[in-house]
């Protein structure tokens, strides 16, 4: 078994107009650069983007946004992006916000079998609205739908020819969740190892849910905000 | 002489810093909460959760220590500490959903007598988005909010209801400004720290709803 694909053009081939796509990161960490890039190239269009962000303007997301590429994102913050905001008040872009722990329990969810689950998260909001509630034990509680998508695009530090992935501090974020919850799962990692040379009992994402590996060509890691101290 | 913003939020987020115990495990929103962290009482182990997933928040790096992959719920470069774990988003949000997080503290737009929370959105003018707010509010032990008593033109934050789309309903146990400390009771809101610098009649004045007082009135706020 080889998991390995040559490029981040080669791992998205397969992508069309329409798809439904996870994009794993938490503002600009953990995010998959090189297959974002990969998929402004191609040019898609009218795509379902699941991210907890919408990048930042002239960046990242933020240029598949310039290119009129997306048609809905599905995100739970989305305040770094003025362009986003503009799109969405002219009508162009749609826009679905979910609450954060929502979000990932429902990709969770989405990986794991689960059609829907229930959560006080949200109850008495505009989130709820349309939705079933029910009481347990004297408390109201949202039924939310799981999220799939046709793809996944993971970002991790490590990773070997069978799938399996490590990352690396905050920059884990969605992407274990993303990985299991996609028809085809591609990764990208800073180091491609051979086999064995992950630890076992620290690998993060097992290998049985991601379909294409590749090591990424190179990793900008942009600072989002650099704070630091005296 | 009226306090300038920054001794406000020195004010109300030092006040906040005093309920905190050791062992606590606290999670501090985006923007004023965060200097919550500046004030921790010495001696006390206080575990800082951030949302993005990671336990043991530690300082803002030095130069030399700022790390893209060591961020905070804020988009902020941070360091890990001994002790510092990282997870999931799914496992961050079963933390503070699940009722492990002791404490949480929010910034406001408006609350509401009941304690119901306006903080994520202003039809047609602020799209941003709630984040974690709404799930902190649903689950966290007890939620702190930390803001400016009124609006920059004086008109109440605290109101009798929001007209804001709201985070939470009633899900507020304490509110802290910079003229007192309230507590959201089944009775209402009682007013159980007062700034020495403020009158009841100054915080009635821009305080919608009727404040209610402890028997012996409130104590003076530590500043």
């Amino acid at each position: 078994m080889d998991k390995r694909i040559a490029s981040a053009d080669a791992a998205i081939e397969k992508i069309a107009d329409g798809d439904t796509i996870l994009v794993g990161g938490f503002g600009l960490s953990g995010i998959p650069e090189n297959l974002v890039e990969a998929l402004r190239r191609k040019g898609t269009k009218n795509l379902t983007i699941v991210s907890n962000n919408a990048g930042v303007d002239g960046y990242y997301l933020g240029l598949l946004l310039q290119n009129r590429q997306v048609k809905k994102m599905i995100s739970t913050y989305v305040g770094e992006n003025k362009l986003f905001e503009q799109l969405v008040l002219n009508g162009e872009l749609q826009v679905e916000l979910n609450p954060q722990g929502t979000f990932s329990e429902r990709l969770r969810a989405g990986g794991a079998g689960l059609p829907a689950f229930y959560t006080p998260t949200g109850y008495g909001t505009l989130v709820a609205e349309g939705k079933e509630t029910r009481e347990f034990d004297g408390r109201h509680y949202v039924l939310e739908r799981a999220l799939r998508g046709n793809f996944a695009f993971i970002k991790a530090w490590k990773g070997d020819r069978w799938g399996n992935l490590i990352y690396r501090k905050t920059a884990r974020n969605f992407n274990p969740m993303m990985a299991t919850a996609a028809d085809y799962v591609i990764a990208e990692v800073e180091e491609l190892l051979e086999l064995g040379q992950l630890d076992p009992d620290g690998i993060h994402t097992p290998g049985i849910y991601v379909d294409a590996i590749f090591q990424g060509a190179k990793y900008e890691k942009r600072v989002e905000r650099r704070t630091l101290r005296k | 002489m009226p306090l300038t913003e920054e001794q406000k939020r020195e004010r109300i987020t030092r006040r906040i810093a005093l309920e905190l115990r050791d062992g606590f495990y606290v999670n501090l929103g985006i923007g004023m909460p965060t200097m919550v962290a500046n004030y921790v009482p010495k001696g006390l182990e206080v575990i800082m959760q951030s949302e993005n997933g990671m336990l043991g928040v530690g300082p803002y790096p030095l130069e030399s220590e700022v790390d893209p992959d060591l961020i905070n719920a804020g988009k902020e470069t941070v360091t890990e500490l001994p002790g510092s774990c990282y997870f999931s988003s799914a496992d961050s949000f079963a933390m503070i959903r699940g009722g492990h997080v002791d404490l949480t503290v929010l910034g406001a737009l408006q609350v509401d007598e009941k304690g119901t929370l306006a903080n994520w959105a202003i039809p047609g003018k602020m799209l941003k988005g709630m984040g974690g707010a709404m799930d902190l509010v649903a689950g966290a032990k007890r939620v702190f909010i930390a803001m400016e008593h009124a609006t920059r033109d004086n008109k109440p934050k605290i109101l009798k209801k929001c007209s804001l789309p709201v985070t939470g309903v009633e899900v507020v146990d304490h509110i802290v400004t910079e003229l007192a400390l309230i507590d959201v009771t089944p009775q209402g809101l009682l007013l159980r720290e007062l700034a020495p610098d403020a009158t009841l009649e100054l915080v009635q004045s821009l305080t919608e709803p009727k404040l209610l007082f402890p028997p012996s009135g409130p104590k003076p706020m530590p500043i």
